[in-house]
């Protein structure tokens, strides 16, 4: 499991698991668990397409999954872009199905990348993975204030260095190079598992949003290294143990938020109780 | 040959698949604009998508125990649009991160259906096949099937229209009046998932989220009152339909190699299209804003 | 008794000798509250609230944020579940909540929300009726909107919204009128237009007529009783009962000062000065003159009366 080739899957599935931890982190501050989906569902018309004309998988993923990123960053409007997202996201696949049925070879390769595979990662790979990485990394950094202010009082972000709308674009683009990192091995339609399952988890266990951050990260790397191990020895699809691993987070993360508010609620008023009294004497 | 010819290809009207994608096509439509007019004014547009590919995963689940595939559909996407309104809460990205979630698990579990189902070769064609699906694979049996889910779909939408309208407009103003929101709610979201299963059963999940966000999208744009947005989002839905049918096999001819492109590739394009023009009309009328009040009486009258 | 509420502003010249005058002539109460206690998780939002509205009478709920306006208002309606007392409300009623702000995308026209406040829970689709029609045009001129029939609601002004929210709950002809806050965000002349649109509903249609505010001037002209709502407890009676310096003290359980002034309620409910401190209060106002006088509400968090 860890010889050879695995190797390249182990470092390049911890690198993608890591960003998407962090992206996923304000995937779900934001409520964007939409985009997030479409994005990478969209993405995967590009790698038909790259099919098609013979290119590098990644070229074509990443050119579709920028295409979505600007189409749906543009065509926004405040407050509504469900219906934008749902259009683009056809769009692409509209593109997509042209793609698949011009093209006669496709088809092989399109369950792995729908669905996953542990042996994506080739060497050659690594490179530029660590390198959309980091640049992933640190376009968060730099957006993290603007994302967390606009996430939690939009209107007072207005009035910040960075406009929302900007701020929005750097996000989606975040999301957007998460998605292309993470899709060959977790599969296009389960990124956005990736992306939501640990941080909505961690969001629950953690109150500092540093914290909550570290915690997804940490989450979606367990869940990646497990969805691999796993893939490894039974071949399944590495997609099904994330999916069902976002969910069990997640369905954690709920569980553990209402036992801890159950907790807080009976011991709460005997508390409140005693303070009153300690005033009163 | 017929002046037509010139535009459509030889036979279009006498081909019995292209006649049965044009029926079905009718129905979708026909059930697509009221469902989709709600589903868009309560922004609830990724779980019209979301639901389309879960009910995918019940086809695949079906396939694996041997049974009715058209089963599955249906069964796997009332009861994830059950889990999805039980579970979700009141905020809207509370909801979409447990619509996300379900969806995620739906997905994982079509993976391992598609895998256990068959070799490689096969499960490979049936994963492309329920995401893309096609307008032109639909059986006559389907079409019966397909009528009945779509009816049940438009019954639940009519006796609960007017309390489903209210909460959408407010779900404060119909608590007040006695309407159960939550059960309104429910009800819209089966009558979303039957009508996203019998779209994307016949025609395919990409097709299926087209027709119930883009024309609906449209229509809310561009008409003022809501029975005038279900009947041109309905309108909408079947005119770009019959054209996406009759251009795909009009493309027959278009490339030497002979091959047909998709009536999902037509149709997107066409939806896509409505809706720009339709935002871009609106942005012409009132600006970028909308804010301002259109004038009284400058729209439709008489209706209701 | 006579209803005195065609006098401007407070009415000094009565005391506490008028309680309990217009009680048993007056018809059976549109809604009466009686020993209402409601706790949300972890605190008692409202305890031992009693008071009672008459038909044709308009009662101003007045309160500062967080004093359970909402949840007193949500208590009558039914959505909310009492801890102890007893809620009894002439049906049907109707309501118009709080910082409703409408999608301007909705297609619905003002003429259809109206409508679906006259039929909004039945089942079935609506078919064209004449009558129905009628009913919801005269719906909207009683609100002096039927110019704005056709317009989409989301993209009217706040107070336009306003109106059509309240021929939307006259619909059904209520018995009881509640309104959650209907006069926040709205700029002085949408404000004076609802309290007079307000006002000649309750007396010409007869409905008792509930609102909500954390201000209490705009209603002063017209209001015939006033529920003061503070830590969770409420004084009511008519305004010049309920708002006096011992009173609302009383109802603090701090003292606070209520100054009038050209026809005008300060309550001042900072804690700093003692008894003096209202006069001091009370001359700071008058330097400032009439008009750049600001109603000032009462400050947040009513520790007092917390235990």
């Amino acid at each position: 499991m860890f010889s050879g080739f695995m190797v390249n899957t182990w470092l390049g599935g911890s690198v993608m698991a890591a960003v998407a931890g962090l992206v996923g982190f304000f995937v779900v501050l934001r409520g964007s668990t939409f985009a997030a989906h479409a994005i990478p569902q969209g993405a995967f018309a590009g790698a038909a397409g790259a099919a098609l004309i013979g290119v590098n998988t990644l070229v074509g993923t990443g050119t579709f999954a920028l295409l979505g990123v600007a189409a749906i960053a543009l065509w926004s409007r405040h407050g509504r872009n469900d219906v934008v997202t749902a259009l683009v996201l056809v769009s692409l696949l509209g593109v997509g199905s042209l793609f698949l049925s011009l093209s006669t070879e496709y088809a092989q390769q399109a369950f792995s990348l729908l669905f996953g595979s542990p042996l994506a990662v080739s060497s050659s790979e690594l490179v530029p993975t660590a390198a959309l990485g980091a640049f992933c990394v640190a376009l968060l950094a730099a957006l993290y204030r603007p994302l967390l202010l606009g996430s939690v009082a939009p209107e007072l972000a207005i009035t910040g260095p960075v406009p929302p709308a900007r701020a929005e674009l750097g996000f989606l683009l975040a999301v957007g190079v998460a998605t292309t990192l993470a899709l060959p091995v977790v599969g296009a339609l389960l990124v956005f598992s990736l992306m939501i399952g640990p941080p909505a988890a961690a969001r629950q266990l953690a109150g500092r949003p540093s914290l909550a951050m570290g915690l997804s990260a940490a989450l979606a790397l367990v869940t990646a290294w497990v969805a691999i191990a796993a893939s490894y020895e039974t071949n399944w699809p590495v997609g099904f143990f994330v999916g069902t691993f976002s969910a069990v987070w997640y369905v954690a993360g709920r569980a553990w938020a209402a036992w801890s508010r159950r907790a807080r609620a009976s011991v709460g008023p005997r508390a409140r109780q005693k303070l009153a009294l300690g005033r009163a004497s | 040959m017929n002046w037509y010819h010139a535009l459509l290809a030889p036979g279009l009207f006498a081909n019995p698949s292209v006649q049965e994608a044009a029926v079905v096509g009718a129905l979708v439509a026909a059930v697509c604009g009221p469902v989709g007019m709600f589903t868009v004014m309560r922004s609830q547009s990724f779980a019209g998508h979301a639901l389309a590919d879960i009910a995918s995963t019940g086809g695949s689940g079906a396939l694996l125990l041997g049974l009715s595939p058209l089963l599955g559909f249906v069964v796997f996407g009332v009861t994830a649009s059950g889990t999805m309104e039980m579970v979700g809460t009141h905020r809207r990205q509370g909801r979409d991160l447990v619509t996300g979630i379900v969806l995620g698990a739906s997905l994982g579990l079509s993976a391992l259906f598609l895998y256990l189902t068959a070799t490689s070769q096969t499960t490979t064609g049936a994963a492309v096949t329920i995401l893309f699906g096609s307008i032109f694979a639909v059986t006559s049996s389907t079409v019966w099937f397909a009528v009945g889910v779509g009816g049940a779909a438009l019954v639940l939408l009519g006796l609960l229209y007017r309390p489903l309208l209210v909460s959408s407009v407010n779900p404060e103003l119909a608590a007040a009046q006695g309407i159960p929101v939550r059960l309104v709610g429910l009800a819209h979201m089966v009558a979303l998932a039957l009508a996203v299963a019998l779209s994307a059963l016949t025609i395919g999940a990409i097709l299926s989220t087209a027709l119930l966000i883009g024309p609906a999208a449209a229509a809310l744009y561009l008409t003022r009152s809501p029975g005038r947005a279900m009947v041109m989002a309905s309108g909408v839905s079947l005119v770009v339909t019959w054209i996406g049918v009759a251009l795909a096999y009009d493309s027959y001819d278009w490339l030497p190699s002979h091959q047909g492109w998709p009536v999902s590739f037509f149709v997107v394009l066409l939806v896509l299209a409505t809706y720009a023009l339709a935002r871009v009309a609106v942005w012409r009328r009132v600006g970028p804003r909308r804010r301002k009040a259109v004038p009284a009486g400058a729209g439709w009258r008489g209706e209701r | 008794m006579v209803p005195i509420t065609s006098l401007p502003g407070p009415r000094p010249g009565l005391g506490a000798g008028s309680a309990g005058l217009r009680a048993p002539e007056l018809s059976e109460p549109a809604l009466s509250v009686e020993g209402l206690t409601v706790r949300l998780p972890g605190r008692e939002v409202l305890r031992d609230v009693s008071f009672s509205v008459a038909p044709g009478e308009l009662t101003g709920l007045i309160g500062s944020n967080g004093a359970g306006k909402t949840t007193l208002l949500r208590a009558v309606l039914g959505l909310q579940g009492l801890a102890a007392g007893r809620v009894a409300a002439k049906r049907p009623i109707g309501y118009v909540p709080q910082k409703v702000l409408l999608d301007p995308d909705l297609p619905v026209r003002a003429r259809d929300l109206v409508g679906l406040g006259l039929e909004g829970t039945r089942l079935g689709l609506p078919w064209p009726s004449r009558a129905r029609r009628a009913r919801v045009d005269e719906l909207l001129g009683s609100v002096e909107a039927s110019s704005l029939a056709e317009a989409r609601v989301g993209t009217l002004s706040g107070g336009e919204q306003q109106k059509i929210l309240i021929a939307h709950a006259l619909a059904r002809r209520p018995k009881l009128l509640l309104l959650d806050e209907p006069l926040a965000n709205l700029d002085l002349k949408a404000t004076q237009e609802v309290v007079a649109l307000l006002s000649r509903i309750a007396k010409t249609h007869g409905v008792a007529v509930l609102l909500s505010t954390h201000d209490i001037n705009p209603l002063l002209a017209v209001m015939d009783r006033v529920v003061y709502l503070a830590g969770g407890r409420a004084a009511s009676g008519t305004t010049d009962e309920v708002v006096q310096t011992d009173v609302l003290s009383a109802l603090y359980g701090h003292h606070v000062c209520v100054v009038r002034l050209h026809g005008r309620v300060l309550v001042s409910t900072t804690d700093e000065h003692g008894e003096q401190g209202c006069d001091v209060a009370a001359d700071a106002w008058e330097g400032a003159g009439p008009t750049t006088v600001r109603a000032v509400v009462p400050a947040p968090g009513d520790e007092g009366s917390s235990s």
